[in-house]
């Protein structure tokens, strides 16, 4: 009881809880959820399609929680992610024999540079002239949507060139590649704002911003900083995007992708009112969110009510996150004593 | 300053007298035709615009006026006004939802001017107020999807009548009117072979992103899948790679249906990896101007102009791929 107790104080439990229960949901009523197979050398079954596909709104998802961290917003990065796939699939270009047109590292690096112009774009407006972070990120969000639809003539844009299929359908050790390139920038993160005092002036900034200025913390300066590293990780996803459809679609891409990783960050225990942030919990809430998704295709729920569906589940997942909900339930079945 | 003022002055005058030389209804036989698109939210609907611009800048008896309402239907509406006070001959107009036409409908009908609808129409009580809408026939497209099956199964000898073949769909955006419609006609199709089942039936909102993804659940919930129809090609192609992936022969091991006849689609067709795409096309141009010169003649227009569509399939489609504008 007592190692319960302190295991549920920690942040991560109660996303793992969710996670867990639509596990469990899948288990009994979806037959075969959790087999997997070896397909053409690789593991294969929902649970790699899951991590697979999650991959995309995990990315987004680290940068976010960064902003979030500081009490920001950025909704831009749905947009972000169809301007990175409309440069890079520009590039590339659509040639049937998969002649890329410029080498294909060039391209990417010349998407994630872009994307990071747009994260820088919004940092100023967020940190230098002190617009509404929300407002700020709008802007792009609907003009960056604009700008993906001028890179690729308001043409879906198709590639051929099988080598950049595997960031987004490739598979390393029998998982799939993009899950590598999320732990690589996960840990990178992690390293970064753990190991140095990056984090904690993040968090500083998030709590207090004019209390973290005169503790000698450049509060502009790390604003403008999480922007830029949210529009470089939208960047990257838009790669991994890109290359799992092997397509640049300017009006799709990535549509509603920042509410996903948003509710992905949210799930995770990171709270919109800025301060503490948990990078591995907005990973598992990235899960439970493609875990949904993935139930609801396998389950069979029909269209007109998968939303519901949805919206219902994530009600009771955030209700689960919080502390007074789960007093007043306690509370309510008569036991006072309840944890943390 | 002053001179900066003065230059603009001249400026303004000129672009005044330039807009009214455009305004004055040329003489004669030539006609201005007032075209309200609304807006450019998929490549289909782009190379719509294009297919009705070039066809009426080819021809010099006509003069296009264009204006894209960026998706908002109070745009539409001060379109809409802008032609009639310019006394343009007709209006060419995609409505962006049914309802919210009636009055500005109204006041062209007052003008005397006729106003044909391009794809998308209005409300059911505001027809009486447009003289025709030219469009595709998304219940006939399920219907020729279904129609092709019958004759490929038949072709095979995969069906006998008896053995169960099951069916995946993909669906459109849910409660559109395509997605609905080719629901229907695929069901309609469906109605002569009491052995084709739909087993699953998910929408990809009629993109090749979730079309993938909800294909990968399909295969994986399900191990005897005969066919797939897709009810764009968006989704047959991402459903296309998801097949791949768990190890099976698109165009083989599964048959693949598609409707919109995009050049992706093509490129499958010719490498035998999707069966079959029912042409769902954009290109209204010619037959736009067909009509409205039909008009300007004096004749009679039919209160429903079908478009002219054909469905394509390996025998057909490596001939066509050249010539595919979208």
């Amino acid at each position: 009881m007592a190692i319960l107790k302190s295991l549920s104080r920690a942040k991560i439990f109660w996303p793992i809880v969710a996670l867990a229960v639509l596990m469990c949901f899948n288990l009994f009523f979806t037959p075969n959820f959790f087999r997997v197979e070896i397909k053409e050398g690789h593991l294969y079954g929902n649970v790699i399609d899951i991590i697979k596909n999650a991959s995309p709104i995990m990315l987004l998802a680290v940068g976010l929680t960064l902003v979030i961290a500081t009490k920001g917003i950025d909704i831009s990065v749905g947009s972000i992610v169809a301007i990175s796939a409309g440069v890079v699939a520009m590039l590339i270009g659509g040639d049937l024999q998969g002649v890329p047109k410029y080498p294909i590292p060039y391209a990417m690096g010349a998407a994630v540079l872009v994307s990071v112009l747009a994260g820088m774009w919004n940092g100023m407006l967020v940190s230098r002239i002190g617009m509404q972070p929300i407002i700020a990120t709008l802007i792009l969000s609907v003009a960056g949507r604009g700008i993906a639809m001028v890179t690729t003539n308001a043409m879906i844009v198709w590639l051929y060139a099988k080598p950049f299929a595997l960031l987004g359908q490739g598979y390393f050790l029998g998982l799939p590649f993009s899950i590598y390139i999320v732990a690589a920038l996960v840990l990178l993160t992690a390293l970064v704002t753990r190991r140095t005092a990056l984090g904690l002036f993040i968090e500083a900034v998030g709590i207090n911003p004019t209390a973290a200025r005169f503790a000698g913390i450049n509060a502009k300066n790390i604003l403008f900083g999480v922007y830029a590293f949210s529009g470089l990780c939208a960047g990257i996803s838009g790669l991994v995007v890109c290359s799992t459809v092997m397509s640049a679609d300017g009006n799709n891409a990535g549509l509603g992708y920042e509410l996903s990783a948003i509710l992905a960050v949210v799930l995770g225990g990171t709270s919109l009112n800025g301060g503490k942030f948990y990078l591995l919990g907005s990973l598992v809430g990235a899960l439970i969110v493609q875990t949904l998704t993935t139930t609801i295709y396998a389950f069979g729920v029909p269209p007109e009510i998968a939303k519901v569906v949805i919206a219902m589940v994530v009600l009771v997942v955030s209700l689960l996150q919080s502390f007074k909900f789960r007093a007043m339930v306690a509370g309510f079945f008569g036991k006072r004593e309840f944890s943390v | 300053m002053r001179k900066w003022k003065m230059a603009l002055a001249i400026l303004v005058v000129a672009a005044l007298v330039f807009t009214m030389v455009g305004c004055a209804k040329p003489a004669g036989k030539n006609w201005v035709v007032g075209f309200s698109q609304i807006g450019s939210e998929s490549e289909w609907r782009t190379a719509d615009t294009i297919s009705v611009q070039n066809a009426f800048n080819e021809d010099p008896s006509f003069t296009l006026i264009y204006s894209d309402a960026q998706q908002k239907q109070e745009n539409q509406i001060k379109a809409v006004r802008s032609f009639i006070a310019r006394k343009v001959n007709v209006i060419l107009f995609t409505a962006l939802v049914e309802t919210g036409y009636g009055p500005v409908l109204q006041e062209a009908k007052q003008a005397g001017i006729p106003v044909v609808m391009i794809d998308r129409d209005v409300q059911e009580a505001d027809r009486g107020l447009r003289l025709t809408i030219m469009g595709s026939d998304f219940v006939k497209e399920g219907e020729k999807a279904a129609a092709w099956l019958g004759d490929y199964l038949k072709k095979i000898g995969k069906d006998d009548g008896k053995k169960a073949i099951n069916i995946v769909e993909l669906q459109g955006t849910t409660g559109s009117a395509p997605a609905i419609d080719r629901k229907t006609g695929f069901a309609n199709g469906m109605k002569d072979h009491p052995n084709w089942k739909i087993t699953r039936s998910q929408t990809g909102n009629f993109t090749t992103a979730e079309g993938k993804a909800v294909m990968e659940a399909f295969l994986k919930a399900d191990k005897k899948i005969d066919v797939l129809y897709a009810h764009n090609d968006g989704m047959a192609l991402g459903a296309i790679q998801a097949i791949k992936e768990a190890g099976l022969k698109p165009g083989k091991d599964i048959i693949v249906i598609g409707v919109d006849g995009v050049k992706g689609a093509f490129q499958a067709i010719v490498a035998g990896e999707q069966n079959v795409t029912v042409e769902c096309s954009p290109l209204l141009g010619p037959q736009a101007v067909q009509a409205i010169r039909d008009l300007r003649d004096g004749k009679k227009l039919p209160g429903r102009i079908w478009t002219i569509e054909s469905i394509f399939d390996a025998s057909n489609a490596a001939a066509a791929l050249p010539t595919r504008q979208y």
